[in-house]
């Protein structure tokens, strides 16, 4: 099993999710999902556009409300915590929006400054400074410090989008889609850029795709999602040895084309 | 806590009527909040500070200029009615018991409704819709302290001195033009157009100025905060936000006018 020269401990388990269901009105997205994130492990979530994987991952950070089931990270019941225990998770546990989401009224320096500022606030400014270096390094920008995100191209954001995250240290990350709507090679150092977190950092993440090249890269296991359930489980070989209906589809749509 | 809209299942009565009311517990959900996170610590003075800026300085060069006019405007059309009766010396208390009852609040108001709570609306709104709210709620930041809380507390705090800067310059357009015509000093006139206003009517001008804010604050955020449905949604939280907020501080005019009349 490909590890990234990591270990993987099974007796951790850092996000257990239990039959969970999500409806949006008579849209029923979620219906049973099953998923165990074990410490230090890359778990990719592969599926179709809109059969609910940002839902999935915006329940585990409590973004959204599950209609049925349990969700535990790092041992928390994360629908059942008050707000100040959940803003506490928060901090253990890293985002990365599909859309970036950079704050676009403020410079990229500004961007990784904000949580840290407002999640510490006896830090000087020289820590916040050499903090914002450190993550700014790890991410491969150090030169954007001044530049707003409208002045950045979409790999770059994407690449703020999870240095703003790491700035505050998760143990876990969630990555929606990382590598949608990017030219092959930002593709690939993205790939590269998951996998440098996960060595540096020392996280568990959920990785959020449809691209094949992403899953194998950087998921030590692939889960594949179809109409609000996993359909499939594995490492990226066991789930593509036989190749069927959607997987078949996916594979012949990246592999072949 | 979650800032995103879950569709309701079956209507009550019809889902227009009870959009209505839904929309209205909404909003007074969303004040409670307000007041909630206001007086709790720590405070946001960082933004806070930006935001009376925006207010102030956004609106300060319409406020002086509209405020001017008011009064040069005002002076004039009233001139010949009083000289008809021969006390054109009423002129600047007549001027100055109009501006702070009635004109400068307005005025004052109008002018944030359409300047600021726009930009309000569309910020936010924008923020909304590319997940910059949920950006801050999952950095563990309360997005309601730092964005909601700072922007209304600016307007309710800025609108009363943008209404009094409002009538002051109002008087003064009108000094202009009551000098133009007639040698007054500016001390006389000042002294003259002031000693009419009680108290009570600068605390019925500053119970508005202060009520208005508080609503173009509380409207225009809760539409930003609720934005939907992409860029569209954007320009719609702007659009809704002068409108419903103009609308919202005609009502409470007519309201306060009533009730401190009643005690005057
Ligand atoms: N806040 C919401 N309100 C209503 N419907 C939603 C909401 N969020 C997601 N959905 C619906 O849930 C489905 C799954 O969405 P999503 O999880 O974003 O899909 P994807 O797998 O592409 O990330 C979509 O059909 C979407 O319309
Ligand atoms: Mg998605």
């Amino acid at each position: 099993m490909k590890e990234n020269g990591h270990y993987i401990d099974k007796n951790e388990t850092v996000i257990k999710i239990r039959d969970l269901y999500k409806s949006f009105g008579d849209k029923h997205v979620l219906q049973g999902i099953d998923l165990d994130v074990f410490k230090g492990e890359n778990v990719v979530v592969l599926g179709r556009s809109g059969t609910g994987k940002s839902v999935l991952i915006k329940i585990i950070i409590g973004l959204l409300k599950p209609d049925a089931g349990t969700v535990n990270v790092l041992g928390e019941e994360v629908d059942q915590l008050r707000d100040a225990d959940l803003r506490a998770l928060r901090l253990k546990v890293g985002f990365s929006f599909q859309s970036s989401a950079l704050y676009d009224s403020m410079t990229v320096g500004e961007n990784l400054a904000f949580p840290l500022k407002r999640n510490n606030r006896s830090l000087t400014r020289d820590q916040i400074r050499k903090t914002i270096d450190v993550v700014l390094d790890a991410i491969g920008l150090p030169d954007t410090i001044n530049q707003y995100p409208s002045e950045l191209s979409g790999g770059q954001k994407k690449r703020i989008g999870i240095g703003r995250t790491l700035i505050l240290r998760p143990e876990i990350m969630l990555y929606d889609e990382p590598t949608a709507g990017l030219d092959p090679i930002t593709c690939m150092e993205l790939n590269k850029l998951i996998n440098a977190v996960k060595e540096r950092f020392n996280t568990s993440s959920i990785i959020i795709t449809h691209d094949l090249t992403c899953a194998k890269e950087v998921g030590d296991r692939v889960a594949v999602m179809d109409e609000g359930r996993f359909v499939r489980q594995g490492t990226f070989d066991e789930v593509f040895t036989e190749k069927e209906g959607l997987i078949k589809s996916f594979y012949d749509y990246n592999f072949i084309q | 806590m979650s800032s995103t809209n879950e569709k309701q299942d079956k209507p009550v009565i019809t889902a227009k009527i009870d959009g209505f009311f839904i929309t209205f517990y909404d909003i007074a959900v969303f004040i409670a909040r307000f007041f909630r996170e206001a007086f709790r610590p720590p405070v946001e003075w960082g933004e806070f500070v930006r935001q009376c800026y925006q207010v102030g300085y956004k609106s300060l060069a319409l406020v002086t200029v509209t405020g001017f006019i008011t009064g040069v405007v005002f002076t004039e059309q009233s001139r010949p009615t009083l000289s008809e009766f021969g006390v054109t010396a009423w002129l600047p208390s007549l001027v100055a018991i109009a501006v702070v009852r009635a004109l400068a609040p307005l005025i004052a108001a109008l002018i944030c409704a359409g300047k600021v709570g726009s930009s309000i609306g569309a910020e936010l709104g924008s923020m909304k819709v590319t997940e910059q709210i949920d950006a801050m709620e999952v950095s563990a930041i309360n997005p309601f302290r730092y964005l909601i809380v700072t922007r209304v507390t600016a307007m309710t705090i800025c609108l009363p001195l943008l209404m009094f800067y409002n009538a002051l310059i109002g008087c003064m357009g009108s000094y202009f033009d009551v000098h133009a015509h007639e040698q007054t000093s500016l001390i006389a006139f000042f002294d003259n157009a002031f000693a009419q206003i009680t108290f009570l009517d600068y605390t019925t001008a500053l119970t508005k100025a202060i009520l208005y804010g508080f609503t173009i604050g509380i409207v225009s955020c809760y539409q930003g905060w609720n934005a939907t449905q992409g860029t569209m949604g954007v320009g719609k939280a702007a659009n809704v936000s002068v409108i419903v907020s103009m609308f919202l501080i005609f009502i409470e005019e007519v309201i306060i006018v009533h009730v401190f009349n009643s005690i005057r």
